[in-house]
């Protein structure tokens, strides 16, 4: 019959069926814990459900022993009944096990299907998913929209600002991310001027790795880094910030307080973006250089011819295009990691998926962004 | 007993709830000057919520909230910046900034809407702090207090620009015997020295029966108001199954096959 089994020290379980015209009797014996009750399960279903009958009455003299199992088998009996047309009697139920079946026994509970749940055509999925990028990124435009027009407020009330919060975010995204900054930036000079002073050695061309470094940090690399470095390390703690302050019910008590929580967190965090990020740029740009000035050097040229071949290929409108960029990556990253932060949901689990998307969408940004840079460079024959 | 004063709050049928899901219906209630009016009802009932949509943070459905004369869902500005201006709030959770000391708390609102000098807005942040027992806590960070004194010191922020109209969201829940009497006094003691209106939400008997002059309560499945009233006439007159179930502390019936259906109260 079944093909599970009992262990030896269960003092056992069956269930036994027949019919009448009165409908299915099944009789359930022995103890129905967890064991029991695994054991006789399909059977008894197996049972109820081929027994072509509507009604069915449960005999329960004989139980030993029922739980929590022992009820769910009777609940799935009930439901097999259901469904049939019928209904459940239960039978000679000892008293302390009809208190145990009370407490369930009213609610209905709702039948698990697996076509419940919806299924959409792949074209209003595709839809749907439109729909959402789109309000997602009107979300973002009308957020960029209103924290732009509260800096440029700014310029002309400056009092309103809080310089104290702008200060201390400037000191968590600018001074206490030097060193990584300038680690990764000198590391980066180093390896890219050693790769290609490996490839250029064969003909000979090594002399040229200062131009290519200068022109590739100052214009494309020093922004790109440093902007996606910000977006790691500030842009999720913008979001975590906000988003805690969120669920704490913080940003509630500052809207009731009449304060807008832009002006209040936004404004600050993306002034103290604005004024780190270019310069954390030049860092990043000169630590580069020392980085390539040390390969040089041990291939044997003198500083002075590195330095002058850097400088003399570097324009002023590149270091101005790379600066320019930076401002716009650190306005994308800061705010896409408070807008993040402003939309994050009830629970817990909320600030860690602000956190990720903030730093995903800052990388997207970047990335977009940086693309669009490109194309207008080269049309703009910068 | 007819009241002639003229309310302080007005909600005339509001309709609130999230996205589809409509969680107050129809609701209308007047709260008068300088009594302890207590929102009541078991736990995801909507009290928060209707709490919320009273003091703007959530536009309704449908419906009015009348601070006097001027609607706070559909004033805008100036305007609503001076109904807002009227009222202090405690959130369920204290809702203190985490970055700063409870001084610089109580500060903020004054520094923010005030003109006096420094030294005036210390000594009244302090005196707010003082007034509810933290004079000894006043450069301590929120995380670093218990409970009980986070709720007092966001009542004394909610004090700090002395509203008329204090809104507290749970104000025991959460807090020991002592800690939650303690709450009480301060509340009764506010309301009979400052003549400050309170709208409470709450689901604490013996706190309702100390402090409220008037209690609604609402029904998650009703969605509407079930009862209103004095908390001790209504614990001990009413008929109303609903406020028998919540006064007397009773199980659900449902479950013992007594279907319980009962008229909304009008
Ligand atoms: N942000 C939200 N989004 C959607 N539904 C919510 C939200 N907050 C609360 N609810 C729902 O609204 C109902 C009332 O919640 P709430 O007002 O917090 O209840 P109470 O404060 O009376 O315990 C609950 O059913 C809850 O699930
Ligand atoms: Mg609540």
């Amino acid at each position: 019959m079944s093909h599970r089994t009992l262990p030896d020290n269960h003092p056992g379980a069956a269930a036994t069926t027949r019919s009448d015209v009165d409908g299915i009797h099944i009789s359930l014996k022995g103890r129905l814990d967890a064991l029991g009750t695994a054991f006789l399960w399909d059977d008894a279903v197996t049972l109820v459900r081929s027994g072509q009958h509507a009604s069915v009455t449960a005999d329960c003299a004989d139980i030993e022993y029922m739980d929590g199992a022992g009820l769910a088998l009777l609940l799935k009996l009930r439901e097999e009944a259901a469904l049939a047309g019928g209904k459940l009697t239960i039978t000679n139920l000892r008293e302390e096990y009809q208190q145990l079946i009370n407490l369930t026994w009213d609610c209905e509970l709702p039948q698990w299907t697996p076509k419940a749940k919806e299924r959409r055509g792949f074209a209003e999925a595709v839809g749907k998913a439109t729909e959402e990028v789109l309000l997602g990124l009107r979300e973002m435009i009308a957020f960029v929209g209103e924290a732009t027009v509260m800096i440029l407020q700014t310029i002309r009330h400056p009092s309103q600002v809080r310089w104290k919060d702008v200060l201390l975010s400037c000191i968590n995204v600018g001074v206490d991310s030097l060193f990584i900054i300038v680690l990764i930036g000198f590391l980066m000079g180093l390896i890219m001027s050693f790769q290609s002073a490996v490839s250029l050695q064969r003909f000979g061309g090594e002399i040229y790795v200062p131009n290519m470094l200068g022109l590739v940090m100052f214009r494309e690399m020093g922004p790109l880094v440093t902007a996606i470095l910000l977006a790691a390390r500030s842009g999720s703690a913008f979001a975590a910030e906000i988003g805690t302050m969120k669920i704490n019910e913080e940003l509630d008590a500052l809207t009731t307080m009449g304060l807008s929580p832009m002006r209040f967190l936004v404004i600050p965090k993306l002034l103290s973006a604005l004024a780190m990020v270019p310069l954390m740029t030049i860092f990043f740009n000169m630590a580069s250089l020392v980085g390539g000035a040390i390969v040089m050097l041990s291939l044997g040229f003198p500083l002075v011819t590195f330095t002058s071949r850097v400088f003399a290929y570097l324009h002023f409108g590149d270091f101005w295009g790379g600066m320019f960029k930076a401002v716009v990556f650190s306005i994308l990253v800061a705010g896409v990691g408070c807008l993040r932060g402003m939309q994050t949901k009830d629970g817990a689990s909320a600030v860690g998926l602000s956190t990720t998307s903030a730093v995903v969408s800052g990388i997207i940004l970047i990335a977009f962004a940086d693309g669009l840079f490109a194309v207008a460079f080269y049309y703009l024959g910068w | 007993m007819m009241d002639t004063r003229k309310p302080v709050i007005s909600v005339r049928n509001i309709t609130c709830g999230y996205d589809e899901t409509v969680v107050v219906k129809d609701v209308s209630f007047d709260i008068m000057p300088g009594e302890i009016f207590v929102i009541l009802g078991g736990s995801g009932c909507g009290k928060s919520t209707l709490l919320k949509n009273m003091i703007g943070l959530y536009e309704p459905m449908e419906g009015q909230v009348l601070f006097g004369d001027n609607d706070l869902v559909t004033a805008q500005g100036d305007e609503r910046n001076q109904i807002i201006r009227q009222f202090g709030v405690m959130y369920q959770m204290g809702a203190l900034f985490g970055s700063m000391s409870l001084l610089q708390n109580v500060m903020l609102p004054l520094e923010e809407f005030s003109d006096l000098p420094h030294e005036a807005k210390t000594m009244i942040a302090k005196s707010k702090l003082a007034m509810v027992n933290l004079e000894n806590a006043l450069y301590k960070l929120p995380a670093a207090i218990s409970g009980g004194m986070k709720k007092r010191a966001a009542i004394a922020r909610a004090m700090a620009l002395d509203p008329q109209i204090l809104f507290l969201d749970e104000p025991g829940a959460g807090l020991d015997p002592i800690s939650s009497a303690e709450l009480d006094e301060l509340i009764l003691n506010l309301s009979r020295t400052l003549g400050i209106t309170f709208v409470i939400v709450s689901h604490e008997l013996e706190s309702i029966y100390k402090t409220a002059d008037r209690v609604i309560m609402l029904d998650k499945d009703v969605k509407q108001i079930v009862a209103e009233g004095d908390p001790k006439e209504l614990r001990d007159t009413s008929e109303n199954i609903f406020v028998k179930r919540f006064f007397h502390r009773m199980p659900s019936l449902g479950k013992t096959g007594q279907e319980v259906k009962c008229p909304v109260a009008e």
